[in-house]
């Protein structure tokens, strides 16, 4: 397990965005809005709460972590780099041909990365993959934990309804599922979509635990996870309340950015706001080996 | 070849609740899923010996497929099971993504299919399954003839490595394969030797054809019968063997004529041996309600369609 302290969770975070604009701006197409608002989730999962092995990655006393809403997976893809499971270098081939960064996730077993146990991009699927992996587990009576995360646009999908009952219905109590609560969707606001509220009674209502934070605070997250994970008798669930965009002021809380990749100027914008780190690029711009420009920081 | 006869009437949903409860002995990591049908589809019997190892999930097939899914990433053998109808036309994405794609070896067990499960209506035939199964990569598509096949086919895939999908049925049919006969997936039973035409069947329309080759034995014309219970990986050898040694072909199938059993040897014979074919299947339209039998002669898949179909694809045979 990693221990990275608060700082360090921080500054990390601040790495995977800029690597998330950097992605973007070579494949030229993905997800900007979503990844950018899971950044901090990302960097406490994986470099605080899972127990995992990058050398390794079906270790079988590993916890299990489910991306349910696949399109999040530029982020998933920059974490996985950062925390050693594939090549950091990796991460400039993110949608094309013949690589291994898919446009929605696929296991190494297939023709995707290490460290993905299952497909996704198809939303609504993984709550009900993470219960019975956690129930599969249990029958086993081991220790792992099972983690999932799911959009909140997402939450309008069918099967997540029924996969919440059966959670409920089993008490698979080794489970924890965050939303994360952006309130952005493809077409619009969630609100203007399809309401949730009041989403934490619904939870409750399916027999639930249910916690909240702020998912752009490392700090509260981390605290919450904790919490979460010495309740039982029931399955558990984050609702996360975060920003869509986070850390690029021009794609904050704008659902407009939910399915985008920034063009050249947009990216160089973003990565101005977002000062380098301790850990480095995995890949330096021409335009960036050039004197710094006019409004870089 | 000694005579095909029929010892007795036992329905192959039984022989699938049963090889369960045997896999249930003999490995501790089978898991049993169950939407609401237990009775029926006779996960019932898996239920009552291991109650800890049943999953009830509620009447909701795409939760079904998606836990099953998360129960093979744990290491788990789970059988999800259903109705024909439900197991794959509602969670048809969820097989996809979360089976197919991923790879993941569940076995999707499908009772009631076809057309034969008669008086609940065309909402509850299954005759599109076979073709939405096998067009997906990674999936296997396989369907037992009689109980004692279904017994052995649940037990060849418990260490099958990839998705499946077995089709079975409710109705109780004839008992007529060998106990001891070898199973194997992929690799089709040779049932009846014969020169003149080859009818390749499969699930219930075994029987059909096994009658139906009585009656064409007796006005001389020598029919072979393939079972061919493995939609894919399709035996191929055995089609074009078949194709090369008898001349003609008639496919025979509880399921729409298009893009099932036929399709399937179609596409090999097009590609490798155009040879005439006749397709007894439902002809592209849905069910409706009535007794099992009544509906396969009205819907042309009993035995008399395989003679007629028989009849017609020897005048276009290249002599
Ligand atoms: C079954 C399915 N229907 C539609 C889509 C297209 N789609 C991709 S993301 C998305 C919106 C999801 O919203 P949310 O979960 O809130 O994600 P966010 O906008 O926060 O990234 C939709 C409709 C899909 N991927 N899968």
């Amino acid at each position: 397990m990693e221990h990275f302290d608060l700082p360090e969770l921080q500054e990390m975070a601040r790495q995977i965005r800029r690597d998330l604009m950097k992605m973007l701006m070579i494949s030229k197409s993905g997800h900007s809005g979503g990844p950018l608002g899971l950044s901090d989730i990302f960097a406490s999962l994986y470099f605080s709460i899972l127990k995992i092995d990058p050398k390794n990655p079906t270790w079988p006393e590993r916890d299990y972590f489910f991306l349910s809403a696949g399109h999040l997976c530029p982020v998933w893809y920059a974490t996985l780099a950062r925390r050693g499971f594939i090549p950091l270098k990796e991460l400039s081939t993110l949608r094309k041909i013949n690589g291994r960064l898919q446009g929605h996730p696929a296991p190494a077993y297939t023709h995707g990365v290490p460290g993905v146990e299952i497909a996704s991009g198809a939303l609504g699927q993984g709550l009900s993959i993470a219960v019975g992996c956690a129930i599969g587990l249990r029958l086993d009576k081991k220790p792992n934990r099972v983690y999932v995360l799911t959009g909140d646009g997402e939450l309008d999908e069918g099967q997540i309804w029924e996969a919440m009952m059966t959670a409920g219905h089993h008490k698979v109590d080794n489970l924890i599922a965050i939303v994360d609560r952006n309130n952005c969707q493809i077409d619009n606001r969630t609100d203007k979509v399809m309401e949730l509220e009041p989403l934490a009674e619904k939870w409750k209502s399916f027999n639930w635990h249910v916690l909240e934070c702020n998912g752009n605070d490392i700090e509260q997250f981390l605290h919450t996870i904790k919490q979460a994970q010495e309740l039982s008798g029931k399955p558990k669930v984050i609702i996360a309340h975060t920003f869509m965009g986070k850390g690029v002021s021009f794609m904050e809380d704008d659902y407009k950015w939910h399915g985008v990749p920034p063009n050249e100027e947009q990216g160089k914008q973003a990565l101005s706001e977002l000062a380098p780190t301790k850990y480095g690029d995995f890949i330096e711009f021409e335009w960036e080996k050039q004197p710094v420009e006019v409004g870089a920081k | 070849m000694p005579k095909l006869q029929s010892t007795d009437l036992k329905a192959t949903r039984l022989g699938f609740g049963e090889a369960l409860v045997e896999l249930g002995r003999e490995n501790p990591n089978v898991v049993v899923l169950g939407g609401d049908v237990t009775g029926s589809v006779r996960t019932d019997l898996f239920m009552k010996a291991f109650p800890d190892r049943f999953i009830s999930v509620g009447v909701a097939e795409q939760d079904m497929i998606g836990t099953a899914a998360g129960l093979a990433v744990a290491g788990k053998i789970p059988f999800a099971s259903t109705y024909g109808e439900f197991a794959v036309g509602r969670p048809f994405d969820q097989i996809r993504q979360s089976l197919a794609y991923s790879d993941l070896p569940v076995k999707i067990c499908a009772s009631h299919c076809g057309i034969t499960v008669g008086p609940d209506g065309a909402t509850h035939q299954s005759l599109e399954d076979i073709a939405i199964m096998r067009v997906l990569p990674h999936m296997t598509v396989a369907t037992p003839c009689d109980y004692h096949q279904t017994k052995k086919m649940i037990h060849a895939s418990m260490m099958w490595k990839h998705p499946i999908y077995i089709r079975f049925f409710r109705e109780n049919t004839p008992v007529f394969t060998d106990v001891s006969a070898r199973f194997e997936f992929g690799k089709a039973d040779t049932l009846i030797e014969g020169t003149d035409v080859t009818v390749i069947a499969c699930g219930l329309q075994v029987w059909e054809a096994i009658l139906a080759e009585e009656i064409l034995a007796s006005e001389g014309i020598s029919v072979r019968l393939l079972n061919m219970h493995t939609i894919k990986p399709l035996d191929k050898d055995a089609i074009l063997k078949a194709a090369k040694e008898t001349g003609a072909i008639v496919t025979a199938e509880d399921h729409q004529r298009h893009a099932g059993l036929g399709g399937a040897v179609a596409e090999v014979l097009a590609e490798q041996y155009p040879t005439p074919q006749e397709f007894v299947a439902v002809n592209d339209t849905f069910g409706e309600s009535g007794k099992g039998d009544e509906l396969m002669k009205k819907y042309g898949i009993a035995k008399d369609d395989v003679v007629k179909a028989v009849k017609k694809v020897l005048k276009r045979k290249k002599s």
